[in-house]
């Protein structure tokens, strides 16, 4: 039977190990050393390395950026971990003037081997702050790579990959995809960058889920069948680079693609992962597409506004219906509470 | 000591001088923010380290550069635009920087290298390394978040680096006083956990000797940071080739002091003259062999655009 874990021990394991590894590796963030251990992510780890590679930060997000950018010159693989993405924008200069730039702004002499872990949440009234899924911004400049797995596979094998990797690395995680459990393989493995994964086959439509919206999309897939309309699902995991090849030979075949992002449709993602698509199918195959995402709003806690404001299964199932039939049909499959128990197994 | 200081000193400023006389030609491609006035700190601080010790810089590094051994062909190569410069063309005048000489680089956003200075001193502290790092900024990074938090967290891990305040007075062409309350740079430091040190008249020399004596510290393992406050001036514009009295922002009379005690001239008159031609001489033709350099140097190829983006 093959071993499972949780996202949590995957991303914990993926660290152990890597940190045992390579003593150049090392790990900080606000609260990384505390009881709590960011989730249990950083469990153990100061105890097993000790607290000069491992420790919690003053709140100083944006020079603790620069921290990790001038160890990580000087030949350390930093590892800053945020507990939430929305902090993220006390960064942004040491990220984009510096992290993403240094490489090419000295002419190759230089790298910035650092990963930064940052963490996107949902329900709970995580409101206004707690709640933004602002990879798109990284995505739109040189230099970054942005990661966002959701299964518990992907996410230690990312991480491993982004660690060794020898330029800066965003990597995306979502609270509710932490309780995710699936197979992990023990020993120490990489998932490429620029690789996106078919994780279920259909030949009606493609959909393209990210971050936590991966696992609503398979839950919509789920109800779409019972419509019998099948939906060729894929998780992108790498948003920078971008696996284009993957993506549009599956819309080459459904000649239809809804991707549904885990942010704001606006300049976001599947903006960009459409646009990308189009271009390279124009001429080609006509395509019918659709973009869902975060309402165009600021996250509200209330639950009765925040169930309008997030994309879901069942809504996804039902513009996606629309697309593969035309018109509006005002279709909305029955709530089916077994979907909501819909795990990520993963093809391994 | 004095041919040293002297050496290292007019070198600069004649670098700096050629920049500006070039300059019109639109051979340079890049801004230019010249240190015309300021390089005693540069020279001070570095004739105190080794090689092996690391400098961060600001948009203002000519002076630091070259005063740390960076590749004076290179930097100017760097400044026509040319794929033989220090970064091939790709960092500019603002982005100086030469890794076998520890120049690790240099920032236009004011204040942001602070932040890697203190990382890099983190992971020479981590592996038990006895070099340095040598942060080096102006007063309006200061004023900048980032001073703040980088200052604290050196501190708190007590860090084998010397933070370097380059005081010329202005950001640009606002004063201190219109941005800082209080002229305390110093005072704000030590609030942090460090000692705080003003060197008010500069010279080259008396940096030296404090730069030298702290870092020494440093090294035998004795707990860092240390600060130290440069009083200095800038005479040229903030950018560009020029004078900017006429913008009336400052006046010839505040610059008068820091030109009577200009530590070039008053170093060059202790020395005689035939030692002071020589140094002249030799120094005058290694100017003209890097502008040649630079300009005999091709530009970048096409296919350099999309390179060094990512690892290749």
């Amino acid at each position: 039977m093959k071993r499972e874990l949780s996202y949590v021990e995957a991303v914990r394991e993926a660290t152990d190990q890597e940190m045992e590894r390579d003593p150049s590796v090392i790990v900080f963030g606000l609260d990384v050393d505390d009881p709590k251990a960011i989730q249990g992510t950083t469990r153990g780890l100061v105890e097993k390395y000790g607290p000069e590679r491992v420790f919690g930060t003053p709140l100083s997000e944006d020079a603790m950026t620069g921290v990790a950018v001038g160890a990580a010159l000087a030949g350390l693989r930093p590892i800053h971990v945020h507990i939430r993405m929305d902090f993220l924008m006390l960064a942004m200069n040491q990220l984009i003037n510096i992290a993403a730039k240094s490489r090419y702004m000295y002419g190759g002499q230089v790298q910035v081997p650092i990963v930064v872990r940052s963490m996107i949440g949902k329900s709970w009234g995580q409101g206004a702050q707690h709640s933004q899924g602002l990879y798109s911004f990284f995505m739109h400049v040189p230099g970054l790579k942005v990661v966002a797995p959701t299964t518990p596979y992907d996410a230690k094998g990312c991480l491993v990959q982004a660690i060794r990797d020898n330029d800066p690395v965003m990597y995306v995680e979502h609270r509710i995809l932490h309780f995710q459990k699936g197979p992990v393989p023990p020993s120490s493995y990489t998932v490429a960058p620029g690789k996106a994964r078919i994780t279920a086959p259909g030949s009606d439509v493609t959909l393209i889920g990210i971050s936590y919206m991966q696992l609503e999309c398979l839950r919509a897939r789920c109800y779409l069948e019972s419509a019998d309309i099948h939906a060729e699902v894929i998780d992108p995991i790498w948003l920078s680079p971008l696996d284009i090849d993957t993506m549009s030979n599956s819309v080459r075949k459904t000649g239809r693609l809804c991707v549904v992002d885990n942010g704001w449709a606006t300049c976001g993602a599947s903006a960009e992962i459409i646009t990308q698509i189009l271009e390279r199918l124009q001429g080609i195959r006509p395509v019918l597409v659709r973009r869902m995402g975060f309402a165009p709003v600021t996250c509200p806690p209330t639950p009765t506004l925040e169930d309008l404001y997030y994309p879901n299964a069942r809504t996804i199932a039902s513009a996606v219906y629309d697309l593969v039939t035309g018109g509006e049909n005002r279709w909305m499959p029955q709530e089916n509470v077994e979907l909501q128990e819909i795990q990520f197994k993963g093809p391994f | 000591m004095v041919e040293r200081f002297y050496r290292a000193l007019y070198r600069i400023r004649r670098v700096e001088e050629e920049i500006a006389a070039v300059y019109p030609t639109d051979r340079i491609k890049s801004p230019v923010h010249l240190s015309i006035g300021q390089e005693a700190v540069s020279v001070g601080v570095c004739e105190a380290l080794r090689q092996d010790d690391v400098v961060f810089g600001s948009y203002r590094s000519h002076a630091l550069y070259l005063a740390k051994g960076g590749d004076l062909k290179k930097m100017i190569a760097e400044l026509y635009g040319k794929v033989d410069g220090c970064a091939k063309g790709k960092g500019g005048s603002m982005h100086l920087v030469d890794v076998q000489a520890h120049v690790m680089g240099a920032s236009a956003v004011v204040g942001t290298t602070i932040a890697q200075a203190v990382g890099f001193a983190y992971a020479l502290k981590l592996r038990r390394k006895d070099s340095v790092v040598i942060s080096f900024f102006g007063d309006g990074a200061v004023d900048e978040g980032v001073f703040h938090e980088s200052l604290n967290f050196a501190a708190l891990k007590s860090l084998p680096i010397v933070f370097i305040c380059e005081n010329n007075f202005y950001a640009i062409h606002t004063h201190q006083l219109l941005r800082q309350k209080q002229a305390n740079i110093c005072e704000r430091a030590r609030t942090y956990g460090m000692p705080a040190e003003q060197v008010p008249d500069n010279d080259a020399l008396r940096i030296y000797e404090k730069v030298s004596e702290a870092v020494t510290r440093l090294r035998s393992g004795e707990p860092g940071p240390r600060f130290f406050e440069c009083l200095t001036y800038r005479l040229k514009e903030h950018v560009g080739p020029n004078d900017d009295f006429h913008l009336g922002y400052r006046t010839r009379e505040e610059a008068k002091p820091w030109i009577e005690n200009d530590p070039i001239k008053r170093l060059g008159d202790q020395l005689g003259p035939a030692q002071r031609h020589k140094i002249e001489t030799e120094v005058d033709a290694e100017i003209r062999e890097a502008f040649a350099f630079a300009e005999r140097s091709p530009f970048p190829e096409a296919a350099e655009l999309y390179m060094d983006v990512f690892e290749a």
